[in-house]
């Protein structure tokens, strides 16, 4: 039954053991696959398990407190080569680079000299999901506190065999020193050692000692990707490969009626057409053959549609109608007092696109021994093996998935559904590995949305100018419909036999989702209420897309504090700095609005500033953002000319790393906010290209772009990959209120809406 | 049926239908990484590559049109070991997140700059409109060719 325990099997973990010249001890326990797999361990790591089973183990540093051993993530073999594992992917994050900063600094090693494992179901920890900014608090804390617990060891280990005090020695490239002789981490390290349960707490070195942490590196695959470099899944060629394209239904509720399956078998490079119920795809010799094929078999196809959309014309009231459950983010369980001014206002956003330059896409081969290997850029390759495991009726165990780079997904677009497709062809052409690369039109209509969502902010203030009183509401989905099973993949569910797309319920949870940072608690404030009506349907495809609902909830809460300094006669930087929580957010505001230099902006005909502030979750990452905005008032179009962020994402691995991102962050939000919306009729999706889904283009660039950090120094690693997503349409939609003297409730701020904003003609889209 | 192609400075035989569009042979026959698949539509850029002296879409562009002409690709610019100017800049400043529009970008930007050696900012913005970044990491791409047309200059 247990084939994890099978050592013949040939895994990448195995590869890397030098045909088990020594390293680390998986195999011995038969974990050699999945050995961070939760689900594996409870079988295979038998000598690991405590003493007790019914004492609650301790509380272990990051992932560490899930995947327990030390071997899980650090390996040492006699040649003194140093692999470090982790569960997360290269999304294009630099998550790679900052993992190896984390690892070098403990280890003493030259990060460029260790191999790192990253994401995959045979070598890999499972920590689940590469999302949420979370990488660095769980996976860097998790590599940084092993390696320095490794560190120890081996200098324990060689006090003991040189015989000497081990506070006489120390590590150092690679080295124990200090002794009589120097001796090489792979000397010391023995079968076994470090089998074992990490500890809670790590001797961390001093960040005043860091050689590499909090340094700027450059990103160790840059290199490649500038020089033609194969860099992405989209590269792999394997042997015999053939090339694989979907057809897919013209509307999500489509059934395939007929097609002309013979005939397009008979087309030029053909190998097979795969009809399974209305799931259609075609596989061929070569890529532009796969292609052709594809278009004569779409042609051929008769599909019955259903009109199931909301009407795009009153979308608002479509979301709000699809409520059928509330949830309390927040109650304060007080009663507003002294209020005198209020300030009131029903937002909404439109469905966002991933958009990804380059469409998902995936390499999949059943091989001899049974095992599906897929070559994914999937978030989550253990979630996405269980989906996959089911989609094909196979043991987990024979689901091997590899995460390779794709271009940015930004949060769940099309990667799973085209690992399942990719399986799907793969299966009906045993043994020959079959590339499946989404055309553009299919990763635009197919992708699941940012879903549209509606809030209503309602806040009065007091005589003295604070904030008294704090109501909130918003509508939206859950913004998550990951794989974990079959049904979240595209395909299983226009399969002969479907796999029904899996019931979202309503979470409410100290991340949030749906409801992220919903609860202010970025502000001292008497009393709020904050209430989530649930909407469960999912008439568009919707799921994860960078910061979730907080994008929205930022947005609205921002733009409410914006009108509410503006009632007070207060500064919008010393609004947010009289009620700010804590220090570090007010360390935050203070340094935007320094760098932007706030205080000395002088007004000038068509452009405006603005601010906006946030805690991320509100236990991340802090982030304060100032903006100038030029607004074009004879044709209403919208320029972001300038952005000064600070950003406070706790210590500080790679600094260069959290500029990239941060910036990037402002400019794509910026995109989502002035120019984006997904457009839709009654049965089909129509943002199918990029002419229909227009996004930011040079043109839009601002001048320029300024992120300054805060180093905290022996602080938790708080991630920083989301944090700007929220904080930037507030301030732009603040800056335009500056510029044009009219509030936008709406995303997008297209050019349409803000001359009608000018000219006195704009009305929100929703109301009570 | 057989094309030749001259890439990259050498000419190359290729058996595929003279329809095909350049990207998948330059990825698929010829094995090389950097122009990639976008759109489809020459809406995106991704698969920008140099024919002659200009910037095309190579997703776009039948092989049938090719013969003769001079194809040029980032494999063309240098390596790893040793980068042209432009690739230099793209590495110094950071100018990726995923990456995968770069190539793209730096072939429009090469070409710019063997036009324009002294090519503005603002001639940069213009010139690069074509070519979408979904990361955000226009910033860092416009420094990154303002560094190598500045580099190309103290050279020349």
């Amino acid at each position: 039954m247990d084939d994890l325990r099978d050592p013949t099997h040939l895994t990448r973990r195995n590869l890397l053991k030098g045909g088990g010249a020594l390293v680390m001890s998986f195999s011995l326990f038969g974990a050699a696959r999945g050995q961070g797999d939760p689900d594996a361990a409870k079988t295979a790591a038998p000598a690991a398990a405590p003493a007790t089973p019914a004492a609650k183990p301790p509380t272990l540093p990051g992932s560490l407190d899930t995947v327990r051993n030390l071997d899980a993530w650090i390996g040492i073999d006699a040649s003194n080569q140093v692999t470090v594992f982790t569960g997360k992917a290269e999304l294009g994050q630099g998550v790679k680079t900052a993992i190896l900063q984390c690892a070098a600094e403990e280890l003493e090693i030259d990060p460029l000299k260790i191999k790192l494992i990253t994401a995959d179901t045979f070598a890999s920890p499972n920590e689940g999901y590469t999302a949420g900014s979370m990488s660095m608090q769980f996976s860097g804390t998790a590599v940084r506190n092993a390696a320095a617990q490794v560190r120890e060891m081996l200098i324990a280990k060689a006090a003991t065999q040189l015989n000497v005090d081990a506070g006489k020695l120390h590590a150092e490239n690679g080295q124990i020193v200090g002794g009589p002789q120097p001796l090489s981490y792979g000397a010391l390290v023995a079968d076994q050692m470090l089998h074992v349960e990490a500890q809670p707490t790590s001797k961390l070195k001093d960040p005043k000692d860091f050689k590499v942490m909090g340094k700027p590196m450059g990103r160790v695959d840059i290199p490649g990707k500038v020089t033609g470099g194969a860099a992405y899944v989209q590269d792999l060629r394997l042997d015999g490969m053939l090339h694989g394209r979907v057809v897919r239904p013209p509307s999500y509720k489509a059934t395939l009626i007929d097609a002309d399956v013979d005939g397009v078998g008979k087309l030029p490079g053909v190998v097979k057409v795969v009809r399974d119920g209305s799931y259609l795809a075609v596989i061929a010799q070569q890529e532009w053959q796969a292609i052709k094929a594809m278009r004569t078999l779409a042609r051929s196809a008769k599909w019955q549609e259903q009109a199931s959309l909301p009407d795009p014309a009153h979308l608002p009231e479509a979301l709000k109608s699809l409520a059928n459950q509330d949830g309390v983010v927040a109650d304060s369980k007080t009663t507003a007092t002294g209020v005198v001014k209020t300030f009131e206002g029903w937002f909404t956003r439109p469905y966002h696109m991933h958009g990804s330059i380059g469409p998902s896409c995936a390499v999949a081969q059943l091989g001899g021994d049974g095992v599906m290997t897929v070559y994914t850029h999937t978030q989550g390759v253990y979630p996405d093996r269980d989906a996959l495991s089911q989609l094909l009726s196979m043991d987990k165990s024979k689901v091997h998935c590899i995460h390779m780079e794709g271009s940015g997904c930004y949060g769940h677009n099309g990667a799973d559904d085209a690992g399942a497709d990719a399986a799907l062809m793969a299966r009906a052409v045993p043994g020959k590995p079959v590339r499946v690369q989404f055309m553009r039109e299919q990763e635009h209509s197919w992708e699941p949305y940012g879903p549209g969502m509606v809030t209503h902010f309602k806040a009065g203030l007091d005589a003295n100018g604070k904030i008294a009183s704090w109501d909130y509401e918003l509508w939206s989905n859950s913004h998550g419909s990951r794989p974990g099973t079959a049904g979240a993949l595209v395909s299983a569910r226009y399969l002969a036999t479907p796999f029904p797309a899996d019931v979202q319920k309503l979470s409410i949870n100290p991340n949030g989702s749906g409801d992220r940072n919903a609860d202010p608690l970025d502000y001292k404030l008497p009393q709020k209420h904050v209430i989530w009506h649930f909407i469960q349907d999912e008439p568009v495809r919707q799921s994860s897309l960078r910061a979730l609902g907080a994008y929205f909830n930022v947005f609205t809460r921002e733009s409410g504090m914006d009108e509410l300094a503006r009632l007070a006669g207060a500064d919008q930087v010393q609004f947010r700095l009289d009620h700010a929580a804590e220090d570090r957010g007010k360390d935050v505001i203070k340094l935007a609005a320094e760098k932007f230099n706030w205080a000395g902006w002088q007004p000038k005909a068509g452009r405006g500033r603005g601010f906006a502030f946030a805690r991320y979750k509100n236990h991340a990452c802090y982030v304060a953002l100032a903006v100038e905005v030029e607004v074009n008032m004879d044709t209403g179009a919208v320029r972001l000319v300038r952005a000064n962020c600070a950003i406070d994402s706790g210590e500080i691995i790679n600094p260069d790393g959290i500029r990239n991102q941060t910036e990037g962050g402002i400019l794509q939000s910026a995109s989502w906010t002035l120019y984006e919306a997904v457009s839709f009729d009654k049965t089909r999706i129509t943002s199918v290209d990029w002419q229909t889904y227009p996004i930011m283009r040079f043109g839009g660039v601002p001048d320029s772009v300024a992120v300054d950090i805060i180093p905290r120094p022996g602080q938790p690693f708080l991630g920083t990959g989301e944090g700007t997503q929220g904080p930037t349409p507030a301030a732009i939609g603040n800056a335009i209120r500056d510029a044009i003297g009219v509030r936008l409730y709406d995303v997008p701020f297209r050019p349409e809406r803000v001359k009608a904003a000018i000219l006195g003609q704009y009305q929100p889209l929703a109301h009570a | 049926m057989s094309v030749t192609l001259n890439v990259n400075g050498q000419d190359q035989s290729v058996d595929a239908d003279p329809d095909t569009p350049l990207l998948y042979v330059l990825r698929n026959d010829l094995k090389l990484n950097a122009a990639k698949y976008g759109c489809g539509l020459g809406q995106c850029g991704a698969c920008t590559v140099i024919v002659d002296d200009k910037p095309i879409f190579s997703c776009l562009t039948p092989i049938s049109l090719l013969a003769g002409r001079k194809i040029r690709t980032v494999e063309s610019l240098g390596t790893v070991d040793k980068p042209s100017p432009l690739q230099q800049a793209f590495i110094d400043e950071q100018s990726a997140q995923c990456g995968y529009c770069i190539p793209g970008m730096m072939m429009r930007a090469q070409a710019l700059l063997e036009r324009n050696p002294a090519a503005t900012e603002a001639d940069i913005r213009v010139a690069l409109e074509p070519n979408l970044c979904r990361c955000g990491t226009h910033m860092r791409i416009l420094r990154a060719v303002k560094r190598a047309a500045d580099a190309m200059a103290k050279v020349a």
